[in-house]
């Protein structure tokens, strides 16, 4: 049985096409998805995160404890609200999740995790608090539901959509949340996203979801589903977790070394390990040159330096043509051309550094 | 969903529709599109190969993913369209007035005996 968010009936009502994503019941496409995409990049668009795991650190020595357990460093965090991209890795040095944790106050930290990890990684936080920091409280919360509105028009949007909203929010700078009490309880608003646009992403009582769905959509932030979601985080150069990255390898062979605090005296899980294996791979973008397909995930790549493999593939909107990320050998260099097995073809692709496309426009030079 | 009643089908969601000259013009159904979502590359058969039927001789591909697609009949194939090999959004806009490949089959017996269109809409049901 799939699970569902509070969206669940909106969606189905709006004729979505619903997938089977990490368990969850979720909408990939609602009409064409190229159009959702567009929607994002030039005006704004919504999408149903619920299925996303928000978990709340609660106690005296938060801050100890996520220093110990993440591969960032919490100590960036200096303001309440800012966020920070992290790693959690294993031991060995690989990847049991990424997530964004929020810095709330010094006993209150805030943390999202994927949906289709979230109870690994809370059964693996258990673990590291019962060895570590017994009197930490850790809560996820199933009681919240989380709509991300993303692009150019979308922060205007959502001031027009939700009462009071502008206020609290008009002057967070990216990367950054505010708390407020409305008519919908406690609404939690962060300038943050994974699309590579401006917006927010908004965590709400699961039971006010619905509501603020519908005032998204009379304020004319259109619906987009994970097809778009995908496109969008590809074109930004956002790794998906169990696509990019997983227990299998490292963040420094995910382009995530600079999530990666290598640098300071302080000692969390993996690094000892990352540090005794340095990276013999790279993740990398790739723009296919020759036309005849759409990369997809473990794809082999040939390169002057050896084998490499696809990592996620897709058709990008607004370049027009074929990207993916790659893991490739650590000799390739952005500008060389490599060679995509797509089906029975060899396509050649150009090497470049991600991102393709951000902020309504394109990062790479068009293919010839 | 859209099927219309005077052309036939196959269970792997081609459509089929005889032509005055005795040709076949082959695409994909409407569900097929829906399914597939935003088409972004089509790959067609060289005019000229000669195929079984049920032989894989195209490739349609969204933003999605990859499908193969089947040639209802033995045959020849005698034209490809260049127009949605160009623009494959247009078998997303209409799957029925974008045939994507012509052939003339081996003999008649094999294009009666594909799905009418209550029976293909019949196989949907399971989906």
């Amino acid at each position: 049985m799939l699970k569902q968010t509070p969206l669940n009936p909106i969606h189905r009502a709006a004729g979505a096409r619903m997938v089977d994503f990490g368990g969850w019941d979720m909408p990939v496409n609602y009409g064409s998805q190229i159009e959702e995409h567009h929607a994002v990049r030039r005006d704004a668009g919504m999408f149903d995160v619920s299925h996303m795991r928000v978990v709340d650190l609660e106690g005296a020595g938060a801050r100890a404890f996520l220093h110990h357990a993440l591969a960032n460093n919490v100590d960036k965090l200096k303001d309440p609200g800012k966020a920070l991209y992290s790693c959690l890795l294993k031991p060995d040095g690989t990847v049991i999740d990424d997530l964004i944790v929020y810095f709330l106050r010094e006993d209150f930290f805030r943390l999202v995790v994927n949906a289709g990890t979230a109870d690994k990684d809370i059964a693996w936080f258990r673990r590291l608090l019962a060895e570590r920091a017994p009197t930490l409280a850790l809560t996820p919360r199933a009681d919240l539901a989380m709509i991300a509105v993303q692009g150019p028009n979308a922060r205007a949007k959502v001031w027009r959509a939700l009462p009071g909203s502008e206020r609290v929010s008009s002057a967070l700078k990216p990367f950054s949340a505010a708390r407020m009490d409305s008519d919908a309880g406690e609404v939690f608003i962060a300038r943050t996203g994974y699309t590579g646009e401006d917006g927010f992403e908004i965590v709400v009582p699961a039971t006010k979801a619905a509501a603020l769905w519908q005032a998204l959509t009379a304020a004319g932030v259109r619906p987009a589903g994970l097809g778009a979601r995908d496109t969008l985080r590809l074109e930004a150069g956002m790794n998906l977790y169990g696509q990019d990255m997983d227990e299998t390898v490292s963040p420094l062979e995910s382009g995530l070394a600079w999530t990666v605090d290598l640098a300071s005296p302080r000692d969390f899980v993996g690094k000892a390990a990352l540090l005794a294996r340095p990276p013999a791979r790279q993740l990398i973008g790739l723009v296919l040159v020759d036309k005849g397909g759409v990369p997809r995930t473990h794809q082999l790549v040939r390169t002057g330096h050896g084998d490499g493999e696809i990592t996620s593939g897709t058709f990008s909107p607004t370049l027009n043509q074929s990207i993916a990320l790659a893991r490739l050998p650590a000799g390739v260099a952005p500008g060389d051309t490599v060679r995509v097995v797509v089906r029975d073809r060899e396509l050649a692709a150009r090497v470049v550094k991600p991102p393709f496309a951000r902020n309504g426009a394109a990062r790479v030079a068009p293919a010839p | 969903m859209n099927i219309p009643a005077n052309l036939k089908y196959t269970t792997s969601h081609e459509w089929v529709r005889t032509e005055a000259d005795g040709t076949v013009s082959i695409g994909i159904t409407d569900h097929a599109q829906a399914a597939l979502g935003d088409l972004v590359y089509l790959e067609l058969p060289a005019v000229g190969r000669k195929l079984a039927a049920a032989e894989a001789c195209a490739v349609v591909e969204s933003v999605k993913a990859a499908s193969d697609v089947y040639a209802p009949v033995a045959g020849e194939v005698v034209a490809v369209n260049s127009e949605v090999t160009e623009a494959p959004e247009h078998v997303n806009k209409d799957a029925y007035a974008s045939w994507l490949f012509r052939m003339r089959p081996a003999d008649a017996a094999g294009v009666a005996g594909l799905l009418d269109a209550p029976a293909y809409q019949a196989t949907l049901g399971d989906e």
